[in-house]
């Protein structure tokens, strides 16, 4: 079983009186532990897929499973309920809590979950550790670096143990070094088991991944792993 | 989340943004302290009132001269347009009525009081014996007016504390002889300082027998009689007994108005008591605007932070996780400043005590409960629309106002 199947995903926006097909007829199977670089220009959809997969959106048509579950058609609650158990989401802009320190915002996702606040700390003091911000840990995101913000932002993703991660241009507001450091944390994690899937600009960070989509108008141009099978050839990117 | 968390969550989110933290709270408390200033001022007239009223007395039963309240045109008012005098006599005959307990006719007028080459007016009060204790007054010094015919005043006065200390300053005042008007007279006793009080002040009063005040004046017609009614009870009975009797002496002739200390009383303390209620409501529409204002600040904290929402919403918060986070903040700002405005309130109402400290400016509780529960109330009203608000945005949109 896969962890995600997509099958005839559409989404559809109306942009003044022309609809725009963010996504159209889009078929993805996805295997639990893969780590899938999602590619393309701008508007190409991206996004949109991304944001569907964390179910922060709907498709307007089309089915999508997660673990087997047919997701697209729980009720906004339920949504939230996996998508704290069971989706981690990393941003490019961080999106930490700013009058939250570094544990805080790292803990947010069990405060939100109600998990008790002995446990929160145990796991917090551990993902601190982890990631290495243990000096960092009563620190606002004002007095991070940019690293250490996508450190805590990665903490944060990952506390509540999820078996998806879904980072978007995760170190588009990193220069190379800080974010190939955040990138091989990402590896790290991916290598325990995580699904990670990133949406990236960057052809070298997208050629990391062991399996690379590429969109285009919202179609799926082109996935490695499919050319793989029918040896196709080379991927464009 | 959990409940603690919540509350955490909105304290630290209202605590993040001072200012406008600040602004909120401040409007609340100044709707709640108006609540508490203003309704502690109606309620201290109206215990100032009841309270002056009821040292002028207890049980009492006062007759006025003249017809009141009679409404609209009467051809027999035209016919006697003057009332029949209210006598000493008069006063006299109700002293053997069975439920009082104490009379005393009262001629009030102003004349001048000399002694030893000093000059002052004065406010003159003739009565009896008995005038003392139905109103309360104490003797400092000496004596009140002697027991004797009420026809045949003894040329004595009693004099007001302050007339005593202007006239005679540390001389002894006792068995002087003054002057009063073109009367001498022999001052018996000093009345003890009672300060400013409703009607009269007795300070700067000389009290002396009636007949000697009519005398003096040059009239027949009584100011008052006041009639100290046996109990509480006999009130009613004894009204209309004095009613009564007059009307018999009078010719049949119902020329005098007869009051009660409880119907004035009640009287004013309904008209106060509406007045207080009155300014209540006037405070509470501050209130009204503070709770506006919240819901201002927290639609402002929704525009704020819908980065944020959108992020929890990523996270895992539910709508109504959400919809409690914000509520709670709402709820904080009006709970904070109702407390703030409570204490600011007391603190108005116990300056307005010192300041004026024979006005008893206390605050009613249920003007207190009624402020407090009010803005407690207008915080949540309000903070229902900001709060759904922020539980429906939605989260992709919401994600990208970063």
């Amino acid at each position: 079983m896969a962890l995600i199947e997509l099958s005839g995903i559409e989404r559809r926006f109306l942009l003044g009186d022309t609809t725009v097909h963010a996504l159209a007829e889009l078929n993805l199977q996805i295997e639990a532990g893969e780590y899938v670089a999602v590619m393309g220009p701008s508007g190409s959809g991206k996004s949109t897929l991304l944001n569907l997969l964390g179910l922060l959106d709907r498709p307007n048509e089309g089915t999508y499973r997660l673990e087997g579950r047919d997701v697209t058609t729980l009720s906004p609650d339920e949504q939230a309920t996996v998508r704290s158990t069971r989706i981690g989401f990393v941003f490019q802009s961080f999106h930490l809590v700013p009058r939250l320190t570094a544990a805080e915002n790292i803990a947010l996702p069990m405060t939100l979950a109600g998990i008790p606040l002995a446990e929160r700390n145990k796991r917090v003091a551990q993902a601190l550790k982890d990631f290495g911000l243990d000096q960092r840990a009563d620190h606002k995101p004002d007095q991070l670096s940019g690293g250490q913000r996508q450190r805590v932002a990665i903490a944060r993703a990952t506390i509540m143990q999820p078996a998806l991660i879904l980072a978007d241009e995760p170190t588009g507001n990193l220069d190379r070094h800080t974010g190939d450091e955040v990138v091989n944390l990402l590896e790290a994690l991916n290598a325990t088991g995580v699904t990670l899937i990133v949406v990236t600009h960057d052809q070298g960070m997208g050629a990391r991944a062991r399996r690379q989509l590429v969109m285009e108008d919202g179609r799926l141009k082109s996935d490695s792993a499919a050319a793989d099978i029918s040896n196709l050839g080379k991927i464009s990117g | 989340m959990r409940l603690t968390d919540t509350l955490r969550f909105a304290r630290d989110a209202a605590t993040g943004y001072p200012m406008r933290t600040t602004l909120s709270v401040l409007a609340m408390s100044i709707g709640v302290a108006a609540v508490v200033i203003l309704t502690a001022l109606g309620d201290g007239a109206r215990r100032y009132v009841v309270g002056q009223f009821s040292s002028l007395g207890t049980n009492l039963v006062i007759v006025l001269p003249g017809r009141s309240g009679t409404g609209g045109f009467n051809p027999a008012n035209a016919i006697t347009t003057t009332p029949r005098d209210l006598t000493i006599d008069d006063a006299g005959s109700l002293r053997r009525l069975p439920g009082t307990r104490r009379v005393a006719p009262l001629a009030v007028g102003t004349s001048e009081i000399n002694y030893g080459g000093k000059l002052r007016e004065v406010m003159v009060a003739g009565s009896t014996a008995e005038f003392i204790p139905i109103r309360n007054f104490e003797i400092a010094q000496g004596l009140g007016l002697p027991e004797e015919d009420w026809n045949r005043g003894s040329s004595v006065a009693v004099i007001g504390a302050k007339i005593r200390e202007e006239m005679f300053g540390a001389n002894p005042a006792i068995g002087q002889i003054v002057r009063v008007g073109d009367r001498r007279l022999r001052v018996v006793g000093v009345l003890k300082s009672t300060g400013q009080g409703l009607g009269m002040n007795t300070d700067e009063l000389v009290i002396v027998p009636v007949s000697l005040a009519l005398a003096m004046f040059n009239s027949n017609t009584l100011f008052r009689i006041m009639i100290e009614a046996n109990s509480r009870d006999a009130i009613p009975s004894t009204k209309e007994q004095v009613m009564e009797t007059l009307k018999q002496r009078h010719r049949g002739e119902e020329d005098v108005t007869v009051i009660t200390q409880d119907a004035v009383l009640a009287t004013f303390d309904k008209l106060l008591g509406a007045l207080t209620l009155a300014v209540a409501g006037i405070a509470a529409i501050s209130l009204a605007v503070a709770g506006i204002l919240v819901m201002n600040v927290m639609l402002v904290a929704v525009t704020q932070r819908t980065g944020e929402i959108g992020l929890l919403k990523a996270l895992g918060a539910t709508a109504r996780t959400i919809r409690f986070a914000f509520l709670a903040e709402a709820a904080m700002l009006s709970a904070v400043g109702a407390l703030v405005g409570y204490l600011l309130g007391q603190l108005g109402a116990f300056a307005l005590r010192q300041f004026f400290p024979v006005f008893p400016a206390y605050p009613p509780d249920w003007a207190v409960i009624a402020g407090l529960s009010t803005a407690l109330a207008t915080g949540l009203i309000f903070g229902v629309m900001p709060a759904r608000r922020a539980a429906r945005l939605d989260p992709v949109q919401a994600l990208m106002k970063h």
